[in-house]
């Protein structure tokens, strides 16, 4: 095949064409969104693809997909991961019959992510194999080869690339799409498969059994390779390999990491090799724990002495700078340069005509002395409106508002969840609050699709992954059957009918649902949704700056005046809350 | 530190700096060049300051470091100073003129540096300055300042102008071929 300008996750995606995937499921998360985007939109292979409504639920897909035999792949962001990690812990114990990867895209410096956890933690916890690939293309091989991987020693294979591999262009040459098919057969074995106490005592010691021939086959299979060219060594793994790479002095050694478990005794034959070793890797100290582990007389340095970051993402200085530290290289290598300081911040935006920014500004005026736990998604982003006071991870609005509620705090609590992050793991937090008897009100932002990560479908859209048509859920009714009595429906654009909704709300006890619905404005546009756009009266502006205070990027101030720019999507919220009418739809007086 | 021609495209999210990544990616396929890039995506792009890095001739990590960067492509004059810090010595900073005034600045009454004060604090950093606006509107839409500043970066890019417009042809939509080779060419005639 030609060679081809490709992003990671479209590489990644690819090899698992390649290595003959039958299943593929995931939950959205930014980095990992493009591979299942991919997959359900490419046309080059047939298997079944889903998005699933969280990643727990695509991981049991995928791991009972594995089970019947076929190569199944699940997807997520680290933090998704935390959702799935009650099925990946006992996975390792059941193990599979065909392939099973599971994608968790770590994001160091947390890009787009509320932690910078480590994946690879996971994967040693779990006792399964781990890959990190150290550049694009090597992702695009060891994808194709985990399915391998993961059916030769019977276990999930955690894959684990981060934001600058899913996010990161290469030349590649992609493989050829495989043509073997499988169709799922499952075969009844409870030993296996029922994990009760009896069964899980023997699977453990199996899985134990399986670490050291898996430790010495990732070495063999050259995941994990050394050479020596001196007295003094680095140990690299993960992208922070190719910083490496790029850097090496003559006569320094090098071993790269790109699997684990970590065979010690290999490791330790080639730390043994030198009178000095710099661990360079990215968040957690895995290489380094290992290489101190089994040192003896070699000096370590690393994070644990201060050579490197624990937190973040390095580049070639940062790795260089520690080179300078490990007394590897002269000093300055790189230039010292600061940025110019004092300039106005450029955050990300709720975008002009976001049914979100409306919802908020109409909390904020009924609920002005509430409390805001808010969640993950797009709307966090209405921090900057002041009307997002906690958040946490997916779905803890509704529980952390609950937890407030039950805490004494006597401040109306309102929380606000979109419509796919509650349908992820809001639901539980809605059925605890109304059982419990909170006191609460639950703003439902509801777009119609899972948007900050690409506008992904859910349940809610109508739509499944792969385009079929699907009846959307009721999350009215999911509400109601919660037990929730007070379920209100408003149009987000609608100022006057957000108000009185808040209003009746906020006079009522228990919990109150307020379903605010608006599709996506992004979304809107691609359908070829257009509306008249709105202008701003120079004569009858009184430069008040109630319309700026609103926060959307269509409206600029100027010489004491509001003006709209071509931003404006004609949503019509500026012109309601104008208190002179001097916001006009284009073309009207 | 490899010899590979580092550029960093800034400006503000939804202004294509994605696709002018791509072009300059299919561009250096069409030389045989092995290329790397790096890119936002995500929560960042909505309005946000974005960055992208592409190293020609990169065979290694994606990102370019800190007093680094060959050229700098700046679709955002704000964005140019923001990430002025990135440039080598003796490298070149090529920038739209215009500047869209983050939102904030209007809800909190903040400073923000006019054009002079910005051209003032780059002075001396190699800076070229393009109507990116008036060009891409000349060309046909407004959508096309990306290309445009592709345009007046050629000069100074390592490939040819051929690989370049060919790259072009394949990363836009058919359509708007014609469109985006006319401001890629008013581009590169803004500094000859």
């Amino acid at each position: 095949m030609a060679t081809r300008y490709m992003l990671g996750n479209e590489v990644i995606a690819h090899a698992c064409c390649e290595a003959n995937i039958d299943f593929a499921s995931g939950y959205p998360g930014t980095p990992s969104s493009e591979v299942i985007d991919i997959l359900r939109t490419q046309d080059v292979r047939d298997f079944y693809v889903e998005w699933s409504v969280n990643e727990k639920v695509a991981l049991e897909n995928a791991l009972a997909a594995a089970w019947t035999g076929i190569r199944s792949l699940a997807t997520m962001k680290h933090v998704g991961l935390n959702v799935a990690a009650d099925p990946l812990m006992t996975s390792a114990y059941t193990g599979v019959t065909g392939g099973l990867v599971i994608l968790s895209a770590d994001d160091p410096y947390a890009h787009s992510s509320q932690n910078e956890q480590d994946s690879r933690r996971y994967a040693l916890f779990a006792k399964i194999p781990c890959l990190d690939p150290a550049t694009v293309r090597e992702a695009g091989t060891m994808m194709t080869e985990a399915f391998d991987l993961s059916e030769e020693f019977g276990l999930p294979v955690l894959f684990r690339p981060t934001t600058r591999i899913c996010h990161s262009k290469s030349d590649v040459e992609p493989g050829e799409v495989g043509t073997d098919h499988r169709t799922g057969h499952f075969e009844r074995n409870p030993q296996q498969y029922v994990v009760i106490p009896a069964h899980t005592r023997v699977l453990h010691k199996k899985l134990n059994e399986k670490q050291a021939p898996l430790a010495h086959a990732l070495v063999e299979k050259g995941y994990n390779t050394a050479g020596v060219k001196g007295t003094i060594g680095i140990v690299a793994g993960g992208i922070a390999a190719s910083y490496v790479e790029e850097l090496l002095p003559e006569g320094v050694s090098f071993a790269k990491i790109g699997a684990y478990p970590i065979d010690l005794e290999w490791l330790a034959a080639f730390v043994g090799q030198h009178e000095v070793i710099l661990v360079v890797e990215e968040l957690s100290p895995v290489i380094e724990e290992a290489v101190r582990m089994v040192a003896t007389d070699t000096v370590i340095h690393g994070k644990m002495d201060g050579c490197l970051p624990y937190e973040g993402e390095l580049d070639p200085a940062s790795v260089a700078s520690a080179m300078e530290r490990a007394g590897f290289i002269p000093a300055r290598t790189f230039p010292q340069v600061t940025p110019v300081p004092d300039i106005p911040r450029r955050p990300p935006i709720l975008c002009a005509g976001c049914g979100h920014r409306s919802v908020f500004y109409a909390i904020k005026r009924v609920f002005k002395d509430g409390i805001y736990p808010s969640d993950i998604g797009c709307y966090t982003l209405g921090i900057q409106l002041g009307v997002v006071d906690t958040t946490i991870c997916m779905g803890a609005s509704i529980t952390v508002g609950s937890g407030i509620v039950q805490s004494g705090e006597e401040r109306d609590v309102v929380c606000t969840i979109g419509d796919s992050t509650f349908l992820h793991t809001g639901v539980q937090g809605l059925l605890n609050a109304v059982y419990n008897g909170a006191n609460m009100t639950v703003v439902i932002l509801d777009n119609r699709i899972t948007a900050m990560t690409g506008h992904q479908p859910n349940p809610n859209t109508g739509a499944t992954a792969t385009g079929v048509e699907t009846p959307p859920v009721s999350l009215e009714a999911i509400c109601r059957s919660c037990g929730v009595t007070y379920v209100e429906k408003v149009s987000s654009y609608d100022l006057t009918q957000c108000l009185e909704a808040l209003k009746t709300a906020k006079a009522r006890k228990g919990v109150k649902v307020i379903i605010a619905y608006q599709p996506c404005v992004i979304n809107e546009r691609r359908a070829g949704i257009r509306r008249k756009t709105f202008t701003v009266d120079p004569d009858a502006c009184t430069g008040c700056k109630a319309c700026v205070r609103f926060g959307c990027p269509a409206i600029e101030f100027h010489d004491d005046k509001a003006s709209i720019n071509a931003l404006c999507s004609g949503c019509s919220v500026c012109a309601q809350i104008c208190p002179t009418g001097a916001i006009r739809m284009e073309g009207k007086r | 530190m490899t010899g590979s021609y580092d550029i960093l495209i800034v400006g503000v999210g939804g202004q294509g700096t994605i696709l002018a990544s791509n072009i300059l990616g299919e561009a250096c396929l069409l030389e045989g060049k092995s290329v790397r890039g790096a890119e936002t995506h995500g929560m960042a792009q909505r309005g946000g300051s974005v960055e992208t890095h592409i190293r020609i001739g990169g065979k290694y990590g994606p990102l370019i470091s800190p007093g680094t960067a060959d050229l700098i492509i700046s679709f955002d004059l704000l964005e140019a100073l923001r990430y002025s810090h990135f440039l080598k010595e003796g490298g070149t900073i090529i920038t739209n003129t215009e500047t869209i005034i983050p939102t904030s600045v209007f809800q909190h009454d903040a400073d923000v540096p006019g054009t002079d004060d910005i051209l003032n604090l780059l002075s001396g950093r190699g800076v070229l300055t393009v109507d990116a606006a008036a060009l891409a509107l000349e060309a046909g839409t407004i959508l096309t300042q990306n290309v445009v500043m592709l345009g007046a970066a050629s000069h100074r890019i390592p490939l040819a102008v051929e690989s370049l417009k060919e790259a072009v042809r394949r990363s836009v939509p058919p359509k708007t071929v014609d469109t985006n080779l006319k401001a890629f060419d008013l581009g590169r005639t803004a500094l000859e």
